[in-house]
């Protein structure tokens, strides 16, 4: 395994930056108020959202805790339609997409070869708005939270049968989380599309930095349509109006077609950078180029394309004509073409590589065994006759956890053991990492598994209790206690980051033989990024410049203090 | 019928009571074992390379950037997959959304969607509110659901045994949706609009039925009983009801003239 063998003849060029400060005048923690640094504000975002992640997991574990036993008298109608609200709007709007504008803060520019976002005082507000409508919204603790689930929809979420100032909380987190992804992701766009390092054409752009790009676009187009939506809901509870409200001509079916034509897309914006993380790790520890770059990088595209024509298939069982049915079902099977070639790509970019069987690669490869079912259920789904049946079940809540939890959770804790090396200079334990694969990936498959049979049983979502004998009783058991092995893997993974944020091994700039512009910088990382931005030829610009450092000492490169994951 | 076993509804959803739902399940199958062989594939090759590939048995990784045969191959593969299964759907689907003629003596006949060939039905109208089901029986109900001459019933519905019965589903509220797994698909009882689905049960039989939408707190309450009994026995508890409601009227009727005259009311 040592890599080192000869005596250094010259010394290898590690350091190709330096920190440039101007000398400390105010307190620490003011710097994090007022920074406008892409990368403190990448880690504010990331540290936020999982505390966020951490709250809609409670609330999961209560709501699991209510099901395990029928006719379980620990929560009540109210309080558990409070938790679903909570759980959903947490994960979605405070956890999966900020947390994809945290990494892309943090990675964007470094990826690129940039010094900072396009706009950094921009960037700042995105990520005070996003902090802004999570306080609003977990303020309605204190008072009523709201109860119409995360897809509110009206008449439920009407002043008259949610009468309280919860149901304007929510709306008022859709504005504000809604103003913070958009200004982010006309900064990523900015930044994507004007600040490259030179020579890095669109055919040479990291695939994760085409994620973004794409999820980018996606929430320009997607998010303006929730907000009028909701606006709609807002002048409809307060200020007269009756666009949803049957009783005055209003339709309730409206909300569903501006709500999907936002929902549907949200659901790729949130797995589309996850993919992009997922097209980063497996080339690294594959030891292997990415296997069909443009196929993956084209498939993207497609997908975001695509997202925006599938809407109403969450809509199977409300009034809408045959026909349209048909189409939604069509385009629904269609976006499984690209998927699937992702997913093609990513097995094929392993098939005959050398693994480097770390943490990060553990749960890549976790993403794309639970995700595959995901999509392969989403195919169920998409046939309408069929989803008559499976519609509103726990079916499709197992469902959209297998694409959403696996999708996205899985690769955000796949880019957190790669890149947490590089955002603190310090490894994670990868013998914990493990343990806390293996605990989240059990745990997720017993929670989630058992709930598709729950589904074909005849239980419905959203119910805070059940009678014994429908069959039921068993599945809910089990789903329950894999939800708190499942939350034992993420604790682990918390404190993995606790301990070894000070205390881990030393990563040195490049502990993974990392392919892109990132792994170029010490770590973490000074403020100005690089002092010369290197010229790219390549897809993989990092493995160029070992190769060049390499063939010009004759030394093989050191790779921080983790060669013992590195080949020799 | 209402307490299966432990391990009920595995693999494949509820389904035995009425044709749409039997179809519904075979076409289900159908996908079932289509998925499982994809799944079985690419979970087979995933665990394969990360067993075969790993650094210790393979010193050196292959330099391969792509192969696009391959690429074009496997997308053409997908969406093969994808056509066959859009075939064995739409040919499925009349079995599915157009009900059979009736099989028992017949009790009506209207106009309206879905119709049967021969115009035979039961028409009942479900109305959601918060939390019950109401069931106005007989083709009238859709002009008028609260007309004073039809038998109505909560929460149970009475049907006959081989008879096409079409449902007029709406809401009164906010939206619901009304759905007994063995009967077929779910339906939205949406405010404003009126949705229509369909069964034919062979009884005597019980199924059980929950609202599958978000309604308020007592959602996990709003559930559905559909008694299916003879033709026969259907038109005696029809009399019975009408008989229970105008006996019930009647006393209300009493109990309110009374209060008004008192000065109670």
């Amino acid at each position: 395994m040592s890599v080192i063998t000869a005596p250094v003849a010259k010394p290898v060029p590690q350091v190709t930056s330096r920190a440039v400060s101007a000398p400390r005048q105010t307190k620490r923690w003011i710097d994090w108020i007022v920074t406008t640094d892409h990368k403190k504000i990448g880690i504010m975002y990331l540290v936020t959202t999982f505390v966020f992640f951490m709250l809609g997991g409670i609330e999961a574990l209560l709501m699991r805790t209510q099901l395990a036993t029928p006719n379980n008298t620990l929560l009540s109608g109210e309080r558990y339609n409070e938790l679903l609200t909570l759980h959903g709007t947490t994960m979605v709007f405070l956890f999966v997409v900020p947390v994809m504008a945290g990494f892309g803060n943090y990675f964007v520019p470094l990826m690129i070869g940039a010094r900072d976002m396009a706009f950094p005082r921009l960037n700042a507000l995105s990520y005070w708005l996003l902090l802004a409508g999570g306080i609003v919204f977990y303020c309605t603790l204190f008072y009523h939270p709201p109860e119409a689930g995360w897809w509110s929809y009206p008449p439920l979420s009407s002043i008259q049968y949610s009468p309280s100032g919860g149901q304007d909380a929510w709306i008022f987190l859709i504005h504000l989380t809604g103003i913070s992804s958009l200004l982010g992701a006309i900064n990523f766009y900015a930044t994507i599309v004007n600040m490259r390092a030179p020579g890095m054409s669109w055919g040479r752009l990291p695939l994760f930095i085409w994620a973004i790009l794409v999820y980018a676009i996606l929430l320009i187009i997607a998010l303006p349509v929730v907000a009028a939506a909701v606006t709609m809901l807002l002048t409809d509870r307060h200020f007269g109006t009756h666009w949803f409200d049957p009783t005055a001509h209003g339709s309730p079916v409206l909300w569903q077609h501006l709500f999907w034509f936002f929902g549907h897309p949200e659901v790729y914006i949130m797995v589309l950078p996850g993919f992009g993380i997922i097209s980063e790790v497996i080339p690294v520890f594959s030891r292997k180029p990415i296997f069909g770059y443009k196929a993956i990088a084209a498939s993207t595209a497609v997908i975001a394309f695509l997202a925006t024509l599938v809407w109403a298939h969450h809509m199977f069982a409300s009034p809408v004509p045959i026909v349209v049915l048909g189409f939604f079902m069509l385009s629904s099977f269609l976006i499984g073409v690209p998927t699937g070639v992702k997913i093609f790509n990513w097995i094929s970019t392993m098939w005959r590589g050398s693994l480097v069987m770390t943490t990060s690669l553990y749960y890549a490869a976790g993403m794309i065994a639970i995700f595959l079912l995901g999509g392969i259920t989403g195919i169920f789904l998409a046939v309408f006759p069929v989803d008559w049946q499976l519609n509103d079940t726990y079916f499709v809540v197992a469902h959209f956890h297998y694409t959403i939890f696996g999708g996205a959770v899985f690769p955000v804790l796949a880019g957190l053991y790669y890149w947490f090396p590089k955002m603190t200079g310090r490894l994670l334990n990868e013998r914990m990492g493990k343990i806390s694969f293996w605990f989240t990936f059990i745990g997720f498959n017993m929670t989630f598994f058992v709930q598709h049979a729950l589904g074909l049983s005849g239980m419905v979502r959203r119910i805070y209790t059940y009678q014994p004998g429908l069959g039921w009783s068993t599945y809910n058991l089990i789903s329950t206690i894999g939800a708190f092995i499942l939350a034992v893997g993420i604790i682990l993974t918390v404190i993995n980051v606790a301990i070894n944020y000070k205390r881990g091994a030393l990563a040195g700039p490049d502990p993974w033989k990392g392919n892109t512009l990132e792994w170029f910088v010490p770590s973490p990382p000074p403020v100005n990024n690089f002092d010369v931005i290197p010229r790219v030829r390549s897809v993989e610009p990092m493995r160029d410049i070992r190769r060049q450092v390499e063939r010009s000492t004759g030394v093989t490169q050191k790779t921080g203090g983790s060669e013992r994951f590195a080949r020799a | 019928m209402l307490a299966p076993g432990a391990f009920a509804n595995l693999l494949t959803p509820k389904a035995g009571g009425s044709p749409n739902a039997n179809q519904i399940h075979s076409l289900y199958v159908i996908i079932l074992y289509v998925a499982a062989v994809v799944f079985v594939g690419v979970e087979g090759a995933l665990i394969y390379s990360l067993y075969k590939f790993r650094a210790k048995k393979v010193r050196v990784a292959a330099q391969i950037h792509g192969n696009t045969r391959l690429e074009i191959g496997w997308t053409i593969g997908a969406a093969l997959i994808l056509v066959i299964l859009t075939v064995v759907t739409f040919v499925k689907l009349p079995s599915i959304i157009n009900p059979p003629n009736t099989s028992a003596p017949f009790l009506e006949s209207a106009l309206s969607e879905p119709t049967p060939p021969n115009g035979k039905r039961l028409v009942i109208c479900v109305q959601g509110r918060q939390f019950i089901w109401r069931y106005v029986y007989g083709a009238a109900c859709e002009s008028n659901p609260f007309s004073a001459k039809l038998p109505y019933s909560y929460q149970e519905m009475y049907v006959p045994a081989d008879t096409t019965v079409v449902l007029s589903i709406t809401s009164v509220d906010v939206i619901h949706s009304w759905w007994v797994p063995s009967l077929g698909g779910k339906v939205d009882a949406v405010p404003g609009n009126v949705t229509y689905t369909w069964f034919k049960a062979k009884g005597p039989a019980l199924y059980h039925g929950q609202c599958a939408q978000l309604c308020g707190r007592q959602h996990a309450f709003m559930t559905a009983l559909v008694n299916v009994i003879s033709p026969t026995q259907y038109q005696s508890w029809l009399s019975q009801q009408r008989q229970a409601i105008s006996t019930a009227n009647s006393q209300v009727t009493q109990l309110r003239s009374f209060l008004t005259r008192t000065g109670n009311l």
